[in-house]
């Protein structure tokens, strides 16, 4: 920013910039935008509109090795065991999590998979074939996504689409972006309105097609009328969907609201090579978060969801013949570390892609402090010890003070009671109205209100 | 020849449930291809189906349509729009010209929206439907003072609409069966296009359809016997057995290039490709025996392959048999199945055998236990330096012996191949025995695994199962299993195991057409699942 550029801003008083906006046409403003769009304390929009909360799911695969994972004090300045150690910088932005069990009560235990539904969805699958039902992430959509572009996003650095863990219902999965080219596109490509950009002219083509959608909306309600029970579910989902395709058409005749926080962002070149090596895993896994984190500051959705590795985890070291799910069922554990090193050199992967994850949150200043200040992600794997595919003491992880609802900087140890008390937290924070979450062991009540500010 | 399958009095009489299928991306792009042309490009990014009895095809039927999904329809009809009436192609795919360019002409319209709303929804469009796609265009037309821009409003419509997106099977009441129904004509041409052709019906079988030929017996035939001689058929083809064999996955197949440094991106997609060349010619082409796929040495090279078995192949694409010294034989030993069955940097005897028995078998291997310390045997300390060695382990433990003896006799007769799915002499120094028994056969080597398979009375069974499967839209039923499927079991092996027979017998079937909902589910004239 020249200082000649600043000297001028500084000059322009909240008021005569709005003045200029709700003239109506097309408006030009001057950039780079400064706090003048921010109430004075910086915790709201000069509109009054309060900084959004938002909130998200980061995902690793294959638990931890506990001797090395566990800080042995609880609650602030926890340590850093060795496989946690990486979080060093990032220490007072988290909660850790540990001594949760995933109940399964009468389901058998479902490798890589009982684990994470119950931490999604407070439920435990009945078999292989019992596909998740609502995630939490979904639920929270409703309440904070309501205005926003993208009731989601959904991204994964394993380059492969299928490695999501939100699921509208069971048959309905929302498909992870595993590209950051197409992720680019999707968020900042077409249809993306810059909330700074100097001008707004509404697109009168935007209209037109909104009214095409009339009758799209009509001919399902008439199929919807026909089909049987399943069916006129799915139809009604996919009216749903268009009605959501309405709303972004209306949003888009209207100015967005400068949003000082949002910064253009740099179309990446091209996409990592192909392949799940670590290396490209985590330069996949940096590009995608720097495109979520200002997806969300230019307040593009207010939910999302990273996956760093899958819960089969196929994620490979270079020169080691096992990838790393195998890995933790046939390295032999070292009987002088404890553990089985080369599967803990995997956690410790995933740690640092954490780490940059929860930090890319804290770079983009929001308001009188930063993006992580206004969000709540809950970082969940599948299992506490992957060798034998172990619920009990599955970990987890929370990054961000949610608006101030949320306190940092502590280990929680949750005394064998249930994982789904995350996600249970998580919703009420989420001003999502719920009495209980989860069933049978699962099913709580009970916030995890050590971090509750 | 199968012409008089549906002649009156077979005993051919099973129905099959109507289906609502949401549309997949390939038969998306097939689609719009033919109505619009090669060159439109489709920039698709739709959600795949999830894999429902073996195949991706099955869970097109319970796929639901998120918000993030609606979104890709909708940019994807977007760009598809503009392209269709951008300056570029609309002389050609615009079949009229508007009285002026910048305002409205109701007429070319019309005749725009009628023909291709005809051809994306796979039937005339309702005339409210129709009317209302008109009147969006005129609107747009003198709103942005473009006809071309109106249409594209009015396409984008149609290609987000569920008569696009969804398959849906409508029904009617059945002169043959009273009190039961039939899937009407249009969806019947539906089901034979998505079925044969991977796309929706061409103009050609909507006419047959407009004429009520494709309820009758002869009029279907007629059309099967064209849709079977089109050059379609190898799409169709392709599109089932990439599915079945679950080539999706060699899209996020990936080995360790420090492990395999001649197995790059290109080896995979050669390999996907060199196995879906190698079915096409000798179903097709060559009209020959589907067991015949796992004992033949005739294939196709490509200089990607060659690397991998120290051949020079030329650019492209040759004809080649492999050497009747060469270890590779069939199916089970193209680098598509051995490297798309092994682990990143190591072969899995235990992943090739599950893959033999669930994909070509139709059976189920049961998920490992939860709590198996498989280090036992892993570690690269001991002394048990092949994969058999290794797994052998495994049958010393009861509870991993009961699934392993049924993976890995067969998966350990393809050891001969590393990860990549490279031959080898030996596993680090240790010779390799690739002897083993598949059901009670007795085989020494790949080769031998190959002829048991061959011989195999579940590769013939699986396949029809899956075949049907595919054609009706949705998995078989246990009603299935009793009647129709052996019936199309004994006229496959009639027929000499013919795949485009097949393909016939089950679309001439009267359960392609005959519906088993009861008349007084029916509220209106469309189908759904009982």
């Amino acid at each position: 920013m020249s200082t000649k550029g600043t000297r001028k801003l500084e000059r322009w008083s909240r008021r005569r910039v709005l003045r200029g906006m709700l003239g109506g046409g097309a408006v030009t403003i001057g950039l780079p935008l400064l706090n003048c769009f921010l109430n004075e304390s910086g915790t709201a929009y000069a509109s009054g509109n309060e900084l959004p909360l938002r909130f998200g799911t980061w995902f690793w695969g294959l638990g931890m090795a506990s001797q090395v994972f566990v800080p042995k004090k609880v609650g602030a300045g926890f340590d850093l065991p060795e496989e946690i150690a990486v979080l060093e910088g990032v220490r007072d932005d988290i909660n850790v999590f540990t001594n949760f069990n995933a109940f399964r009560d009468s389901s058998p235990n479902l490798c890589h998979y009982t684990g994470w539904v119950v931490m999604r969805t407070g439920q435990a699958p009945a078999n292989g074939d019992d596909r998740p039902g609502e995630t939490l992430d979904v639920t929270i959509a409703r309440t904070l996504s309501r205005t926003s572009r993208f009731r989601t996003l959904t991204a994964t650095a394993t380059g492969d689409v299928r490695t999501s863990y939100s699921y509208e219902n069971a048959n309905s999965p929302n498909v992870a972006e595993p590209s950051p080219v197409n992720f680019y596109q999707r968020v900042f490509g077409q249809g993306y309105q810059d909330p700074n950009a100097p001008t707004f002219t509404p697109d009168p083509e935007i209209m037109v097609r909104k009214s095409v959608l009339s009758g799209v909306l009509d001919e399902t309600r008439a199929l919807m009328g026909a089909v049987g029970a399943d069916d006129r579910a799915r139809l009604e989902q996919y009216f749903t969907s268009l009605r959501d395709l309405e709303r972004q058409f209306e949003r888009q005749l209207t100015k967005p609201e400068p949003i000082a926080s949002c910064r253009p962002v740099t179309p990446p070149a091209e996409d990592p090579k192909n392949g799940i090596d670590s290396d490209t895993v985590a330069e996949r896994h940096r590009m995608l978060t720097d495109l979520m984190v200002m997806a969300l500051a230019c307040d593009q959705t207010r939910v999302f969801n990273m996956a760093y590795s899958a819960a089969f985890a196929s994620t490979i070291k270079a020169g080691y013949e096992k990838p790393h799910h195998t890995t933790t069922h046939e390295e032999a554990v070292d009987q002088g570390l404890g553990y089985q090193p080369v599967a803990s050199w995997f956690t410790r992967q995933a740690m640092e892609g954490w780490a940059y994850f929860v930090d890319a949150f804290r770079k983009v200043p929001e308001g009188g402090g930063t993006l992580l200040d206004n969000t709540l992600i809950l970082a969940t794997t599948d299992c506490a010890w992957a060798r034998v595919h172990s619920l009990d003491g599955i970990p987890f992880f929370t990054a961000g003070r949610a608006g101030g609802r949320v306190k940092t900087g502590l280990h929680v140890d949750g005394a064998a009671s249930t994982a789904a008390r995350a996600g249970y937290t998580a919703l009420k924070v989420c001003g999502v109205d719920m009495n209980a979450w989860g069933t049978k062991s699962n099913g709580t009540s009970r916030e995890i209100g050590e971090i509750l500010a | 020849m199968g012409l008089c399958t549906v002649a009156a009095g077979d005993t051919f009489d099973a129905t099959s449930p109507a289906q609502v299928r949401l549309i997949s991306q390939q038969q998306y792009a097939n689609t719009v291809a033919y109505v619009f042309g090669p060159s439109v490009n489709v920039a698709a990014h739709f959600a795949p189906f999830r894999r429902v009895e073996g195949l991706l095809a099955n869970g097109a039927s319970v796929a639901g349509v998120t918000a993030g999904q609606m979104q890709e329809f909708q940019r994807t009809a977007e760009s598809l729009a503009d392209q269709v009436v951008g300056p570029e192609y609309r002389d050609f795919l615009v079949p009229c010209k508007p009285a002026r360019a910048d305002a409205a002409d109701k007429d070319c319209a019309t005749q725009f929206i009628g023909a291709v709303g005809r051809l994306l929804h796979r039937r005339p469009l309702d005339p409210a439907l129709r009317a209302h796609f008109v009147r969006q265009a005129g609107d747009g037309a003198t709103e942005l003072g473009d006809f071309y821009r109106g249409l594209a409003v009015a396409l984008e419509g149609m290609l987000v609409s569920p008569g696009m997106l969804f398959i849906v099977d409508r029904t009617e009441p059945d002169p043959d069966r009273p009190g039961q129904r039939r899937l009407d004509g249009y969806s019947i041409a539906s089901r034979l296009s998505f079925f044969l052709w991977n796309a929706a019906p061409d103009d050609e079988l909507l006419q047959a359809a407009e004429r009520g030929e494709l309820h009758d017996a002869q009029g279907r035939a007629r059309a099967v016997e064209r849709m079977l001689a089109s050059t379609r058929l190898e799409t169709g083809l392709r599109a089932f057995f990439d599915d079945m064999l679950a080539f999706d996955e060699l899209a996020i197949l990936a080995k360790d290039p420090g492990i395999y440094p001649a197995f790059t991106g290109v080896t995979i997609a050669d390999s996907r490709e060199q196995t879906l060349r190698t079915i096409v010619d000798h179903l097709v082409t060559q009209d020959r025996d589907y067991r015949d796929l796992f004992t033949t040495r005739e294939t196709f090279i490509s200089p990607a392959l060659g690397i991998l078995d120290g051949v020079s192949a030329p650019p492209g694409w040759t004809r080649y048999e492999m050497p009747a010294d060469s270890p590779r034989v069939g199916l089970l030993t193209q680098v598509s199945f051995l490297a798309g069955h092994a682990h990143p940097g190591r072969s899995s005897p235990t992943l090739r055998g599950k893959a033999l028995r669930e994909l070509l078998l139709c059976q189920v291997v049961p998920r490992p236990p939860p709590d198996v310390d498989f280090s036992l045997f892993e570690d690269p300390a001991s002394a048990l330096q092949t994969a058999r060695e290794r797994l052998n382990a495994h049958q010393a433990n009861p509870i991993c012996a009961g699934c392993h003896k049924v993976t890995d006799p067969i998966g350990l007769a393809l050891e001969h191949f590393d990860g990549a799915g490279q031959y080898r002499d030996n596993e680090r120094g240790a010779p390799i025995d690739a002897s083993g028994v598949l059901d009670g056969k007795q085989f020494a080597d790949a080769a031998g695994l190959g002829e048991v398979l061959r011989d195999n009375p579940a590769l013939t069974s699986c396949l029809v199962k899956r075949l049907y499967s595919y054609g009706v839209g949705g998995p078989a039923r246990k009603a299935d299993e009793k009647t129709l499927l052996p019936q199309l079991r004994e006229r496959f092996a009639a027929e000499g195991y013919r795949v485009p027979q097949l393909m016939r017998e089950i679309a001439l079937s009267p359960a392609f057409s005959a519906v088993d909902e009861p008349a007084a589910a029916q509220t209106a004239s469309v189908g759904g699942r009982p």
